[in-house]
């Protein structure tokens, strides 16, 4: 941040629109909504082309940064030049951790191509926690912060039961369509109820496990594939070339860690920095507070789940941190850092034995916690297949594809083999 | 007779196992247990046509059977699907079959057109494939061979003759050429080139696939190229140490994986009439997916006359070769594929041109050329003065005593100037490399190469037309009205060979792809060399030249995309020569010292190998010999190699080599707590004076693994889990293997997420791989277990912090050292580490006065602190030297200036030196900047850009260097030299 930095000011609350890049569809939805009931304007992007969006990335950011960086700010970038937003009546909203890792620079990026298209005037809000950037005109409050807890919340136990549901359905686009009316439905009321009960909150987790339990299934035995990675290009469909869809066509079921495992993964490593370093000392208490609040959350909904359904509720975080032992120092904690090791073996403990792991091209953090870990983890247990999938501006899917095919080949015998969907379903 | 002697049990029904591999197809039909019929062809990308015609072939055969059927292979998938045929993953075909004839084996490597695979059977069965990123395949060779201009059995015969192996890059072809040409140019003979060619192959499939599992047993080569190749298996044996029993090279190598297609297909229920099956794939239409394409070049004849018309005007006058007499001027440029000659008259008219592929021995095209002028014209011309440019520039220089040598950038300028005084950017593609550069007052301003990852030149095209089966004038003109150019975006070779195959997957024209083609070369310029965003950050008056600019595709994209007109000389290809010639003709002093044609008749050369011991360093030499005794040696990295007597050379202060003599006198103490083992890689760099305090105040024996070499690499190499990471991480598993051999009793490599704090940045961590490296050196370095590796996370910002850390980690593993004793070595070990930076900074200081008062120039050559291995930045240093440079460091200079606001988050320790650095150089007239950058550095991809705007707002240049494995510093010459000539340009304004 320099002093030329545009800000966000008090007055473009009122006359800006923040727009919003794509990553994880049901849990931006939630965080918008929120937001605009909070006195901000926000709109999601819908410009979904991504081979557009990498070209018109490629042109304004150096081609060797990441993949992720070049297709949010291609999005952007695309979207302020479609001529559909008021040019200087719009900002831009993009997360930023301040870790080691060169995400947390993403935002200078996007600044610097946003200055080269002729953009400079545009303000980008940085969506952080650490106080690395400050806006006047954007706050997270408490309760916004609230609020969009329970939204992450929501929408990590609707993408749970929806991959639990889809591949079994009978009637094809029940799952999509159900998890799609209850976002809406429930980022409306986390946005416009006055004040949010908690009781409200459990009942609501029952309604979507009641809502899912109720879609027509045939459970027929699949082999179930789990997608842990860099946090881009595991979740957005837009930067893995639609994993999950391809997955499913190829007759598996996918199993994705909540994203609230990576908020968790934020808070627990102040409290590792504390204990490793002992540095940050004072605000430890206030971390470790925060830190028992989640895993409380966490648990109301694994207990949902677990009480209420035959679904898969998520692992126990407390538990998951632990499993990383004899593998990876929790010291490790730029990019996924650790995390990335301990989904893993989540999964595996879970009897989820096949598992891609995504990241961007040359992603200086999953060189060691991801490609890194693969060794040790297969050592210790021979029957889990990995596969490491690059994604890039230049790696085509047939490629990905090809080494995806190579793994579901290699599902170990004792699992039921896939059975696969004709052709032409999957178009 | 069939060449798969093999007996499949349990097949009896007719089976038919379809192979379809990225270049191609293999068929094989078995029959009671037996394989009864198997063919091998290239599909040239019409897969479906191909298959086809391969069954239809055999319809004697299959008439009237119930055939059960499969297909394999990359390009299959498509076609599987659309013909609703059963399809099963290539590599688990080859281990079907494995598994069912050869039982005992233990690895499986194959080789195919495009892909590596490594399955290992013993002890857990692990099937592996190369990542996206990875060359040290049959089209990697393919490409080599036309390289160097034989056929592939040619290369193979060559290799079993060679003499020894020189290092060459293999992570894709474009790396691997680069390191080629310079070979080829200087002499080095074609049986070591490929057979070295082979071993890069082997060196790549080891490190990219193995992944710390060792290679042994008997291990089964599969595959095209390892089944034609006897010089590659060669290659492979040694280089695993394999015995004759344990190495298998199986009859049905080619057919692996059809023979497990077959396999796979006798296990499905579905059966297929002959006529079923035909007719299946008769309607296998793929369907065309929705891929993006770009629009037609030329929306009709006309506006292409038109566009043809305009260009025929850039040209120059040609002389009449058979009236011509009087003065002339000869220049040439010996490029890295190509060799052109130009005869210029004193009127600058041309009287006589060459261009032509240097078919790998540049000095006798020379040789013939001369002659031929000398034949040709006699008496009727005096040469006055003649000149060379280009790779081969010094060896043409020195073999036929050329008067002038220029760097080829200077080169280029001069030619472009004489169709347009007032150019103000120049772009060059030629067969290997893109350059460029701007043109400020008269002088060379910003160059810009294309770095090792980048290139996608005219050799490019070429290696794309032949795999097509056409010449690459045709395969390019096929572009020039294609409906729909595929648009493949812009990636180094492996990456596009792969998008080719997508769009060929999905139904594209080799007309789209060649129009596609042309524009990625023009994108790859324009967007990843230039990096510009749009036509007015390059210039308003460009000219283009270099033979890939001849092709008017390639010309016709370039155009449409910066959406400006621009010069083109007819001379296209020519121009480096015809700038030569008008460099000696502003040089002539009268007469040239060029070989007469008395002279070039007793013209011999000959050249043999040799290993430089002048230093550590033991570079490979090239020794070429000619007629009169005159040598020339290339292949140095200093002076000294050349053969000239250092006491010659000035030497001029030089802050790597200070730092590198500094760390190698530190003593290791007479400890006798134990032997603690310093790796000397990445974060160590910097730190070895802290630690190395520390542990011999406590007590401890300090042992350094020394500076890197390449054998030292290879030591390693092993066991390197992501192939992708950057060389100085990779090269962190020979430290380690090094110190388990010095039998040291703990190695000692710290986790340090966060680096010192030097209150210059926002934040100061260490970048991801220096921070937590030695996580994945515990879990892959099986051979760790056999010393105690202590990487404890520490707080080195904190002295009580640290000291805490350290007694904790060392009383787990060691043994209990009190507190205030740990708390009095850390205080020394600060006390070293800081008097180890004034020393550096005051070198630096010294450094800077000594060139002030010699009026030398002063490279800022900046990177990372452990940029200053040797092996690592591969005698960078030392070439600056001699280029007339003192040589600092960033962290010599970045205290001495106030830290500049960056305009982006400037969290790392080592990156915010850079800008300081980069800040310090840029007020100062007589220093320039060079930053050297890691190929893989994520980064890095921040910090040049950055450093770049800073020395640029200052209206400096800025230079950036990549370096990898395996470093072309032929490469960095002309990046230096073209830095000399533009700063010297500079001077004289």
């Amino acid at each position: 941040m320099t002093d030329k930095t545009i800000l966000f000011t008090e007055e473009m609350r009122k006359t800006h629109t923040i727009l919003i890049p794509t990553m994880l569809p049901m849990h931006f939805k939630m965080i918008s909504s929120i937001l605009n009931a909070s006195g901000y304007k926000t709109e999601l992007l819908d410009n979904l082309n991504s081979r557009e969006l990498t070209e018109c990335g490629l042109k304004y950011v150096h081609n060797d940064t990441c993949y992720p960086a070049i297709l949010v700010i291609g999005q952007f970038i695309n979207a302020l030049q479609s001529g559909k937003y008021d040019i200087d009546h719009v900002a831009l909203i993009l997360m930023q951790t301040g870790g080691g890792c060169r995400a947390s620079n993403y935002i200078s990026l996007l600044r610097k191509a946003l200055k080269k298209a002729g953009f400079e005037k545009v303000p980008v809000i940085s969506l952080n926690f650490t106080g690395v950037e400050n806006h006047p005109g954007f706050q997270l409050t408490i309760p916004i912060l609230h609020r969009m807890l329970y939204g992450v919340l929501y929408a990590d136990l609707l993408m749970l039961l929806k991959n639990q549901c889809l591949p079994y359905e009978m009637n094809k686009g029940d799952s999509e369509n159900l998890a799609g009316r209850l976002t809406e439905e429930l980022a409306a009321e986390l946005a416009h109820t006055k004040r949010l009960k908690y009781k409200d909150i459990l009942k609501n987790y029952l309604r979507i496990i009641e809502a899912f339990k109720a879609v027509p299934c045939k459970r027929t035995n699949k082999v179930k594939v789990g997608i842990v990675g860099e946090i881009f290009v595991k979740y957005s469909p837009l930067g893995n070339n639609n994993l999950e869809k391809f997955l499913i066509g190829e007759g598996a079921e996918v199993v994705v860690p909540g994203l609230l495992d990576f908020c968790l993964y934020c808070v627990y490593n102040g409290l590792v920095d504390t204990k490793l370093y002992g540095i940050n000392k004072l605000k430890s208490g206030f971390t470790k507070i925060a830190y028992r609040f989640l895993i409380k959350k966490q648990k109301d909904i694994i207990k949902a789940v677990k009480n209420n359904s035959d679904f898969t509720p998520p692992g126990y975080f407390d538990h998951t941190r632990t499993l990383v032992k004899g593998y990876i120092n929790l010291g490790t904690k730029m990019g996924e850092g650790w995390l990335l090791c301990a989904e893993m073996l989540e999964l595996v403990e879970m009897g989820v034995k096949n598992i891609v792991c995504t990241q961007p091209f040359g992603c200086l953090p999953n060189h060691i916690a991801g490609k890194g870990m693969m060794k040790p983890i297969k050592e210790k247990n021979p029957d889990v297949n990995i596969v490491a999938i690059d994604y890039d501006p230049g790696a085509t899917q047939i490629n990905q594809e090809n080494r995806i095919k190579l793994m579901l080949a290699n599902v170990k015998t004792s699992d039921p083999l896939p059975e696969k969907e004709p052709a032409a379903a999957r178009s | 007779m069939v060449e798969c002697q093999t007996k499949l049990n349990g097949i009896t029904q007719t089976t038919i196992g379809i192979d379809v591999g990225s270049t191609t197809a293999k068929v094989v039909v078995v029959e009671n247990e037996h394989v009864i019929y198997e063919r091998y062809e290239r599909h040239f990308s019409q897969v479906r046509a191909k298959i086809l015609e391969m069954i239809t072939d055999i319809s004697d055969i299959l008439a009237n059977k119930t055939l059960k059927i499969a297909v394999s292979g990359s390009a299959g998938m498509g076609l599987a699907n659309a013909a609703g045929l059963p399809f099963v993953q290539e590599v688990f075909a080859t281990g079907e079959t494995v598994k069912l004839i050869a039982p005992d084996t233990s690895v499986v490597i194959e080789l195919g057109g495009e892909d590596a695979k490594v399955i290992f059977f013993k002890g857990g069965t692990d099937e592996r494939m190369n990542g996206s990123c990875a060359g040290g395949t049959g089209a990697f060779i393919d490409q080599m061979a036309t390289l160097l201009d034989v056929t592939n059995e040619e290369m193979d015969a060559l290799s079993l003759l060679h003499k020894r192996i020189y290092p060459i890059a293999s992570r894709c072809g474009v790396f691997a050429k680069s390191d080629i040409q310079p070979l080829l140019n200087q002499g080095a003979s074609k049986s070591d080139i490929a057979a070295s060619i082979y071993q890069a192959v082997v060196n790549q499939t080891i490190a990219g696939l193995a992944q710390g599992r060792k290679i042994e047993g008997k291990v089964m080569f599969l595959g095209g190229p390892l089944y034609y190749c006897k010089g590659l298996r060669e290659r492979f044996a040694e280089t695993l140490k394999l015995s004759e029993e344990n190495a298998l090279f199986p009859s049905y190598a080619r057919y692996s994986v059809a023979l497990g297609t077959a396999i796979f297909a006798n296990k499905q229920n579905r059966s297929f009439t002959y006529d079923e099956l035909v007719s299946s794939l008769e309607n296998a239409t793929v369907a065309k997916v929705n891929r993006s394409n770009l629009k037609p070049l030329f929306a009709s004849k006309e506006e292409y006359d038109a566009f043809v018309a305009r260009h025929s005007r850039a040209t120059v006058k040609t002389a009449d070769s058979a009236s011509y007499s009087g003065d002339v001027y000869l220049g040439i440029d010996c490029g890295s594929t190509t060799t052109k000659l130009v005869l210029m008259t004193k009127e600058q008219e041309i009287l006589y041109s060459y261009y032509d592929s240097n078919k790998g021995n540049p000095v006798e095209i020379i040789r013939e050329q001369l002659n031929e002028i000398y034949q040709k014209f006699g008496d009727k011309i005096t040469i006055r003065g003649s000149a060379v440019t280009g790779y081969g520039e010094e060896l043409i220089k020195h073999a036929f005593h050329v008067d002038e040598g220029l760097v080829e950038t200077m080169a280029h300028f001069t030619a472009a100037k004489h169709f347009n005084p007032q150019v103000d950017f120049i772009l060059d593609i030629g067969g290997q490399d893109i350059k460029c550069f701007k043109v400020r007052k008269n002088s060379i301003d910003s160059i810009m190469l294309n770095e090792a990852c980048s290139s996608g030149c005219g050799s490019f095209i070429e290696t794309f037309a032949k795999s097509m089966g056409y010449g690459t004038e045709e395969f390019t003109k096929k572009g020039l009205f294609a409906k729909a150019p595929v648009d493949l975006g812009t990636r180094c070779t492996v990456f596009m060979n792969s998008s080719v195959k997508q769009a060929q997957k999905d139904g594209a024209t080799v007309e789209d792809i060649s129009a596609g083609l042309s524009m990625s070369v023009v994108k790859n310029a324009i967007y990843k060399v230039i990096r510009a965003s749009s036509a007015d950050e390059l210039g308003e008056q460009i000219v283009v030249q270099g033979g890939t600019f001849l092709n008017d595709a390639v010309l016709r994209c370039f155009e449409t995309e910066i959406g400006r007109e621009v010069i083109r000389p007819q001379i296209a290809g020519l121009m480096g020569a015809y700038g030569a010639a008008l460099f000696a003709q502003s040089r002539s002093k009268g007469s040239s010292s060029l070989l007469t044609k008395e002279q070039l008749s007793r013209f011999t050369h000959t050249s043999k190998a040799a290993t430089c011991n002048g230093c550590g360093n033991h570079c490979r030499l090239t020794i070429n010999i000619f007629s009169d005794n005159e040598r020339f040696i290339s292949g140095n990295q200093c002076e000294k190699g050349a053969g000239i007597s250092p006491k010659n050379v000035e030497t001029l202060p030089n802050l790597f080599a200070y730092k590198r003599d500094k760390l190698a006198a530190l003593p290791e103490g007479d400890g006798n707590l134990g032997v603690i083992g310093l790796p000397l890689a990445l974060g160590m760099y910097e730190l070895a004076p802290l630690w190395h305090g520390i542990f011999t105040y406590l007590g401890f024996k300090v042992v350094f693994s020394g500076f890197s070499s390449r054998s030292l690499y290879i030591k390693g190499q092993y066991s390197i889990p992501s192939d992708t990471a950057c060389y100085p991480a990779k090269i962190m598993h020979g430290h380690m293997e090094t110190l388990i051999e010095k039998d040291v009793d703990a190695i000692f490599y710290p986790c340090l997420t966060y680096n010192l704090d030097e209150k210059i940045s926002d934040n100061h961590y260490n970048c991801p791989v220096v921070a937590y490296y030695p996580e994945l050196l515990s879990s892959n370095m099986e051979s760790l277990q056999k010393t105690i590796f202590l990487y404890p996370y520490l707080n080195i910002n904190n002295q009580n912090e640290l000291a805490r850390g350290l007694c904790a980690c060392l009383e787990r593993f060691l043994l209990k050292i009190p507190m205030p004793k740990m708390k009095a070595a850390v205080k020394h070990g600060f006390a070293c580490y800081d008097q180890w930076m004034k020393d550096v900074r005051n070198a630096g200081k010294e450094a800077i006065e000594y060139a002030e008062k010699h009026n030398k120039r002063i490279m800022v050559l900046a990177g990372r602190p452990y940029h200053i291995d040797p092996e690592i930045s591969h005698g960078i240093d030392k070439l600056a030297n001699t280029l007339g440079f003192v040589v600092v460091s960033e962290d010599s200079i970045s205290a001495f200036a106030k830290p500049p606001q960056t305009n982006v988050l400037n969290q790392w320790t080592y990156h915010a030196r850079l800008y300081a650095a980069a800040k310090y150089a840029a007020e100062h007239e007589n220093m320039e900047f060079v930053q050297l950058v890691s190929f893989g550095c994520g980064v890095d991809a921040i910090t040049t850009d950055e450093v770049r705007s800073i020395l640029e707002s200052h209206n400096r240049l800025y230079t950036q260097i990549k370096i990898d494995e395996i470093t072309n510093l032929g490469a960095v010459k002309i990046r230096l030299r073209s830095l000399l000539g533009a700063l010297s340009n500079r001077d004289e304004q």
